[in-house]
């Protein structure tokens, strides 16, 4: 019988705001240990919530990023169970009333356009951080109370490879909004995943396995590599697979059980009767709106489209969001769309590695590029001193027309003059001009770079070609 | 003790220079040192502190300083100790917390310094205010400075102790059930619940956070007014505190009541209701009527399910409220091999036996499966309770009610019964589940012994400025003698 896997995931993101949920205290990765912490985030007696809302704002605009439902009213709960990282005891979540609901991320694996629906998107706390010590344990609570999203998936995940995708087309959402930094290594990012199979075609769900601890894109793939064959062979050996959360091994590559259904926590939810609902106005979802952004896939058609760009090309542009702003200012200017990314892709984005060199600091317009590839493209300079003029106004910031009248480069496309090069070159290497004639197709580049040194790279390439073919195989 | 212990009286004479705030701070500190020990109102005491912050007043007296905006200028004030005060104790008379200091004020706190008070202790409670009579207090029970065999009430039994004796002019009580109400009715005292978000709770350690509520204990009406005056707002800190401005609640006193209408609800002049208490508020009824005041019969037909109402919601709320006291960040630890036990010791030992059965209480009706049965239906009967006195107060201004059914009781006369302990606040519980405001303030006494009555009197939620108006113009009437026999 065939199987196919069930995948689920549920991912944890950092907000990128500049406090903590319900207090004051700074939203800042890397700082020492309990400093960035007051009585509000520790826990002590007596002290209540405020919600920040920014991070209500953020979860907003990532609802309408991942095109769902903004429920009118939002409530937040009391999700109760003893860990030494969780302050209070209990984590303040959205459970009966979240923020956002019924979503989808769109994106594309292999060549295919691919669909998961996204159940919720709702906001609740991050908890400190455990740390192990020989003897003792501690707890950094720098964490503790940092505004975190948790992005539920529908099953829709197939494998490890689309989980993976998903992922990535996510965290492209987040950083596009600016939502989350999603850096990874700085814990800004984690992810459960449920994962099931069954036989192909069957509308029922086999036992669930939660796998946890995974802190990276690549570990959720990899994890789903060894659970998902776990769960075919088990059900191969007539085994059947149990509810269980499973932790996954880094190191070891592979899941090991934690706990089965029977331990499973009851987390007694109830309504935080220190928070009242949330039930915002229709102005407050607007100016959420205005912090809309393009989406990836959408900013990606629209460049292959609008500028007739290439795939490759795009593909650059999303994935560097400011070189691609840049790209558009250039090309507002007129010119042509494919020769000026061309030059955005390969010679700007090649001087920005400098670290003293940004977008926001180059010394020439926008305008001057499409001055530039105008020049080559009207013939004036060869393409070759196109790129001595762009590195020129690079440092100079001068206009490439300018640059080229002052240095004399502009191309000698008068044939009197080429035809002249051209014998000096006959002359100079006969053995090559023989090879040529009897047909050695290869010579001719030779003789053509002889001609453009004897030019100084003035002579217009392609009638140089000619000359020399008319001249050698008349 | 027989001078004039107003607050206005008081600060007359020390805006004149006749009096120092030293000198008032001193008779209260020399009356703790003659009773506290037999009455232990007050758990922690900073003598050397209350006296610098009251020399700072005087300076400032001298100084000529513009005072015009300190309505306690000068007035010691006694705080309940599950409210936050920098770098003073606070233990919930819990165990839990017995070596805590606070980090920070509570609002309440910051409010009073503000307002020129003098912080002169800490008074004792019911162990994270769950009681009703100062028995579960890890400081061990306080006693009634009209009879010292008898309870002071509680949770607030310490401010009301402090409050009747003395030992401060006001204190400061948290009510979540009638903490502040049944005490200052037993130790024959004014207790204010403000309306729920009317004052802000932050500082304040929650039992129910959507149930309690600070309020002043004073022995006058207008000094309550003026503490509540000075509480009382919004507060950016406490998402529940409502956005209506504090308003003038002392300038509206004296004001006839005559056409007020005032409803006496059916479903609390029942049997079980003690004789003495019954006549008392029947005199109170004749005199409220004599200054033109119109009583009428009202009903609130859910009364009798409020108790129960009560302790599933307020359970449940509490058995999160009180799981940050692990022993992981503060407060009392016993180690574990691992967190699991380290938890189950320090709070095994750590809370006493009526929180242990309240935080299991509210763990149970919370639970997978029975979360409908108890936590889901009781809000539903909260409901219908709020209904019951929105519809009555759509006939009257306020309600009168006894506060209490009885007189103090003597110390362990209900310590092992919880449910006969539980129906000391029957009166008083609906407040807290409606969020409306509600007084007790003294109305007479039972003979042999002689022990204080008090009357309550409830009013629309936010109208606390009528509630006070009427309980003013009572007071005025009656002048009642509450000086206990210390
Ligand atoms: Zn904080």
């Amino acid at each position: 019988m065939d199987y196919e896997a069930v995948i689920g995931l549920e991912t944890h993101v950092q907000l990128k705001t500049l406090s903590k949920m319900w207090c004051g205290c700074a939203n800042q990765y890397g700082a020492e240990p309990n400093t960035q912490v007051c009585p509000v985030c520790l826990g002590m007696p007596g002290v209540l919530p405020v919600p920040n809302e920014q991070a209500l704002r953020l979860t907003a605009l990532t609802g309408y990023l991942l095109h769902c439902e903004l429920p009118r009213h939002v409530q937040f709960d009391r999700k109760n169970y003893f860990y030494p990282d969780v302050a209070k005891n209990y984590q303040l979540t959205q459970l009966a009333y979240p923020s956002t609901v019924n979503g989808h991320v769109d994106f594309e694996m292999q060549g295919e356009s691919k669909r998961v629906r996204i159940t919720r998107a709702h906001l609740e706390e991050d908890v400190g951080k455990s740390f192990h010590f020989d003897r003792q344990s501690g707890v950094d609570f720098n964490r503790g109370g940092v505004p975190l999203l948790e992005i539920v998936s529908e099953p829709d995940i197939t494998s490890a490879d689309m989980a993976h995708a998903y992922l990535n087309a996510l965290k492209d959402i987040l950083v596009y909004g600016k939502i989350s930094d999603c850096d990874m290594e700085k814990g800004m990012v984690r992810c459960d995943v449920n994962v099931s199979v069954r036989p192909k075609g069957s509308q029922t769900l086999g036992a669930k396995v939660e796998i946890k601890n995974m802190n990276s894109f690549s570990g959720v793939r990899r994890a789903l590599q060894y659970e998902i064959p776990r769960q075919l062979e088990a059900i191969s050996r007539g085994e059947s697979i149990v509810q269980e959360t499973r932790r996954w091994d880094d190191v070891a590559n592979m899941t090991e059980s934690m706990r089965t259904k029977e331990d499973a926590h009851d987390y007694r939810y109830f309504p935080c009767p220190d928070l009242v609902p949330f039930e915002p106005s229709d102005n407050w979802f607007e100016t959420v709106r205005e912090g809309l952004v393009e989406l990836p896939m959408d900013r990606k058609k629209r460049f292959m489209e609008q500028y007739q760009l290439p795939e490759n090309d795009a593909e650059v542009f999303i994935s560097d969001v400011p070189l691609g702003d840049y790209f558009e200012k250039v090309a507002s200017h007129g010119g042509n769309p494919k020769a000026l990314a061309n030059w955005v892709i390969n010679n700007l984005r090649a001087q920005l590695v400098e670290p003293e060199v940004s977008l926001d600091s180059l010394r020439f317009e926008p305008a001057a590029l499409v001055e530039l590839v105008e020049l080559v493209d009207t013939g004036k300079i060869s393409s070759k001193i196109a790129q001595s003029v762009f590195t020129d106004m690079f440092t100079s910031g001068k206009a490439p027309a300018a640059i080229v009248a002052e240095k004399g480069l502009v191309q000698v496309s008068d044939t009197g003059a080429i035809e002249q090069f051209c014998d000096q070159a006959i002359e100079a290497n006969p053995g090559p001009a023989e090879d040529y004639r009897q047909g050695k197709d290869a010579a001719l580049n030779f003789l053509k770079g002889q001609v453009m040194k004897l030019s100084r790279g003035k002579a217009n390439p392609a009638l140089v070609g000619k000359v020399l073919d008319q001249k050698l195989r008349p | 003790m027989n001078k004039d212990l107003s607050f206005h009286c008081l600060q007359n004479q020390m805006r004149q220079g006749d009096l120092s705030a030293q000198s008032v701070l001193q008779g209260c500190l020399d009356r703790i040192q003659a009773h506290n020990s037999s009455l232990n109102a007050l758990i922690h005491l900073d003598a050397k502190d209350a006296m610098q912050q009251a020399v700072q007043i005087d300076q400032a007296i001298q100084r000529g300083d513009n005072l015009e905006n300190k309505p306690l200028l000068g007035i010691p004030v006694a705080i309940k100790d599950n409210i936050a005060q920098l770098d003073q104790p606070m233990t919930c008379a819990s165990k839990m917390l017995r070596q805590f200091i606070s980090p920070y004020d509570a609002t309440v706190t910051r409010a009073l310094r503000e307002a020129g008070a003098v912080l002169v202790g800490r008074a004792n409670l019911d162990e994270f205010a769950m009681g009703s009579s100062t028995e579960t207090s890890f400081h061990g029970v306080s006693r009634n400075p009209w009879d010292k065999d008898r309870i002071p009430g509680g949770s607030s039994g310490g401010s009301a102790a402090a409050v009747s004796a003395a030992f401060c002019l006001g204190a400061l009580g948290s009510d979540t059930g009638g903490s502040i109400r049944q005490p200052a009715s037993y130790c024959g005292c004014v207790g204010l619940k403000p309306s729920y978000g009317r004052v802000s709770r932050f500082g304040l350690t929650a039992f129910a956070s959507s149930l309690d509520q600070i309020g002043p204990l004073t022995l006058k009406v207008e000094d309550a007014a003026r503490m509540l005056g000075v509480i009382a707002g919004h507060d950016p800190k406490d998402s529940t505190s409502v956005k209506a401005p504090s308003e003038d609640y002392v300038s509206g006193l004296g004001q006839d009541i005559k056409g007020m209408k005032i409803g006496l609800p059916s479903e609390y002049f029942v049997e079980g209701l003690d004789p003495e208490v019954r006549r008392a508020i029947d005199v109170a009824i004749k005199t409220l009527e004599n200054l033109g005041a119109l009583i009428c019969p009202i009903s609130l037909p859910h009364t009798e399910f409020a108790i129960a109402t009560y302790y599933v919601i307020c359970t449940a709320e509490a058995s999160a409220n009180l799981a940050r006291f692990d022993g992981i960040r503060y407060g009392h630890r016993e180690e574990g091999k691992d967190p699991l036990e380290l938890y189950n010791r320090t709070r095994g030992s750590g809370f006493g036996e009526e929180v242990k059965r309240r935080i299991l209480l509210g763990t149970y009706v919370l639970s997978s499966g029975y979360y409908d049965a108890y936590y889901l239906r009781a809000q539903k009967v909260r409901t219908l309770i709020r209904q019951d006195f929105e519809r009555a107060f759509e006939k009257v201004d306020l309600m009168l009610t006894p506060t209490v059914p009885s007189t103090a009781f003597e110390l362990g006369e209900k310590a092992s019964d919880p449910l006969q302990m539980y129906l000391t606040d029957i009166f008083t519980i609906s407040a807290n589940l409606v969020g409306n405001c509600g007084i007790s303030i003294p109305c007479g006494f039972s003979e042999n012994p002689r022990l204080p009555i008090g009357l309550q009197l409830m009013g629309r939620p936010f109208e606390e400025q009528k509630l006070l108006q009427v309980a003013y113009a009572y007071e005025q009437a009656t002048q009642w003698k509450m000086e206990p026999p210390l």
